[in-house]
């Protein structure tokens, strides 16, 4: 038997050796913790070497939009190579690394706005993608084979010490933050302004190694309000059978609402049509929900104990910090995010997900992905999807694993649900045969096509035409005609095997809105709690301060 | 533009208004007006529409409708500016209980 190696190749502190390296490279060019705006590019240089992999912090709300920016404007003779790892890829200087030359490899979540430049980047072989993840699974990488040796980080203020308040976003950061620093890395924080003493600690000193008090406030996206106004009456109508047809009978408590008008009309019906059920205190009490001001009507009638939150929401500070019984608050007043935590909470301890996509196939698979352009999943995917590792019981869970299982089901199911109109704008229909994901996966020479959630997940379809339970149905064959069964006049939808798809309602599986007595003519947006922006103020007694694309008074 | 009309036999509606208007023209949206017409087991329906191409799709949606409600001794003006069929099947029921009075 060999003796034990006294070190590894070059020692056993490699990486800490190079975080040294690179600390003395910035300290001999005048560089101390706190970096003036005008020398960033000088840090970015100095400390970040080719082939690093760098993580880029920025998710669709809160941006590290300064450093992003900065990074881009480096030289590529002295940056190139670098793996870029990263929640999403939402802004022009994201790309730009990629187009400059500067980054080559990409790990990511989500791409939104830049999923057409980003499949032109991969057709013309500037950047390779090492995976599209979700959140939970690309911070579980951060932990294991993709450890960032420098992270650009963006918080609200630092002390003259470093330590950083990130304000109520604070989002990504400690799980960016707690790989990094404790794995040899270099952490590089923007802040919006220096404080004498911060309101409270997220991030401390210690983990940090440079603060750079951005030129402008770093970027928040206001990606979770929806303007009551728009709610149509079709979306008041599945609304109402999403209540009474799935909230109601599984009495479901335990929540994740995706974002959209569909669920924004679900949030509004709580405090009107659910109370007029009886529902209120028996449905949706506990919530993993970025705070939509959607919500507020019903937190303000009483129907929401508790809201844990992956980011905050532009313009709801004041009505969170008022309300702290519902949300998670510092002892400052402020909101705390944490998005893993939220991610956790959503793949564990919700009973259900419920949200909408672009395209469904008989199967019950959903795709976001539409040719030529690379969009990703987000949170998605962790929400919607049944955790075979979860053990505790809830009345939901258990009677979805009896109905998908039998009597004798040895555990429960998660309720996945998706909701959609059988039709997009511009008549385009969500059900199809074969998702585009399938060509996108030929074009982009993917190894698996983008699906966002899996149809052996999903448990009910919702649409005009109805409800789909998946959950009951015994074959493939079943499955098949009751998701033809709700998609109304697409093609799909048209090409039912009519005598099969009536066996299905006479079962159960199909449920049209009479069969759960709702007449169609009550949907009216009179149910809505708020019917405009002004009405969400209302309700908040003022403490909802929305931004002002969203006022029209 | 184009216009679309078809004709379905369906058991008598029983009026309990004279006509009845519903919905708007403003985009993804429709109005919808019914009225007697002869005879007293077809429903005659005009269509409208700024999308071209959907006929198909208009057949199938008044076919079902014509088939689940009593709605024999209408005819029915649609004017659509590109609704969808869940937009259009909503409307006509709301038009049919306004014209009826209710009673389906």
């Amino acid at each position: 038997m060999n003796a034990p190696h006294p070190s590894g190749p070059g020692g056993w502190d490699t990486r800490r050796q190079g975080r040294q390296r690179r600390l003395e490279r910035a300290a001999a060019i005048g560089l101390g913790r706190l970096v003036p705006a005008a020398r960033v590019v000088d840090l970015l240089e100095a400390v970040i070497e080719p082939g690093d992999r760098v993580c880029l912090e920025g998710n669709n709300q809160k941006q590290a939009d300064f450093l992003a920016e900065s990074l881009a404007d480096c030289s590529p003779e002295r940056l190139h190579d670098l793996h870029m790892v990263q929640s999403v890829l939402a802004l022009p200087s994201h790309v730009d690394l990629f187009e400059r030359g500067l980054a080559r490899r990409l790990d990511f979540s989500f791409s939104g706005p830049q999923g057409g430049r980003l499949a032109r980047l991969v057709q013309d072989r500037q950047i390779e993608i090492g995976a599209i993840h979700t959140y939970l699974e690309l911070f579980g990488r951060y932990f294991m084979d993709l450890t960032p040796k420098v992270s650009l980080i963006a918080a609200q203020s630092a002390d003259a010490a470093g330590n950083l308040y990130t304000g109520p976003n604070t989002e990504d950061t400690p799980a960016i933050v707690e790989a990094t620093a404790f794995k040899g890395g270099i952490v590089i924080a923007q802040v919006n302004e220096l404080k004498d003493s911060l309101p409270r600690v997220d991030v401390p000193a210690d983990w940090v190694d440079f603060v750079i008090v951005a030129p402008r406030p770093n970027y928040i996206e206001p990606l979770f309000t929806r303007d009551p106004a728009q709610i149509t009456e079709v979306q008041v109508l599945m609304a109402m059978m999403a209540i009474k047809g799935i909230y109601a009978e599984y009495e479901v408590k335990r929540l994740n609402h995706g974002i959209g008008f569909d669920t924004a009309a679900i949030e509004l019906l709580l405090p009107t049509y659910a109370a007029d059920l009886g529902l209120k205190g028996k449905i949706c009490t506990h919530w993993a929900l970025n705070p939509h001001p959607t919500l507020i009507p019903a937190i303000e009638a009483g129907c929401v104990e508790s809201v844990h939150s992956f980011g905050s929401e532009v313009g709801m500070e004041n009505y969170i910090a008022a309300r702290s019984d519902v949300f998670f608050t510092g002892a400052d007043g402020s909101m705390r995010s944490n998005r893993a935590f939220s991610q956790t909470a959503g793949l564990y301890a919700c009973d259900m997900f419920i949200g909408s996509t672009l395209q469904i196939d008989l199967a019950g698979n959903s795709s976001t992905a539409t040719l030529g352009r690379i969009t990703g999943f987000g949170g998605a995917p962790n929400m919607g999807s049944d955790p075979h590792g979860r053990r505790h019981a809830s009345a939901a869970w258990l009677k979805a694993g009896r109905e998908a299982g039998g009597a004798n089901a040895i555990r429960g199911r998660k309720l996945v649900v998706q909701m959609v109109e059988t039709f997009r704008e511009h008549m385009a229909p969500v059900f199809v045969e074969q998702l585009d994901a399938w060509k996108l996966k030929e074009s982009m020479g993917m190894d698996l096509p983008p699906i966002m959630i899996y149809g052996d997940d999903v448990s009910h379809v919702v649409t005009e035409e109805g409800i789909a339970n998946l959950l009951l149905c015994r074959t493939a064959e079943e499955r098949e005609q009751a998701i033809r069964g709700v998609a109304g006049f697409t093609p799909v939808g048209m090409a039912r095997d009519r005598r099969m798809v009536e066996n299905l309602r006479d079962r159960g599986i199909i449920r049209r809105p009479e069969d759960m007595g709702i007449d169609p003519r009550m949907a009216s947006r009179d149910l809505l709690a708020a019917r405009s922006v002004k009405d969400l103020v209302r309700w908040s007694g003022g403490l909802y301060a929305p931004p002002a694309r969203f006022r029209n008074w | 533009m184009e216009k679309l009309e078809f004709q379905f036999k369906a058991a008598s509606a029983t009026p309990a208004a004279g006509t009845a208007l519903c919905g708007v023209v403003g985009s993804g949206n429709l109005e919808i007006l019914i009225r007697p017409g002869e005879p007293a087991d077809t429903c005659q329906v005009h269509i409208r529409t700024s999308a071209r191409g959907f006929g198909r799709i208009w057949e199938a949606v008044i076919a079902e409708f014509a088939a689940r409600h009593p709605v024999g001794g209408t005819r029915i003006d649609i004017n659509d500016m590109g609704a969808t069929p869940a937009v259009v099947s909503l409307r006509l029921s709301q038009a049919l209980g306004d014209y009826t009075g209710g009673a389906q």
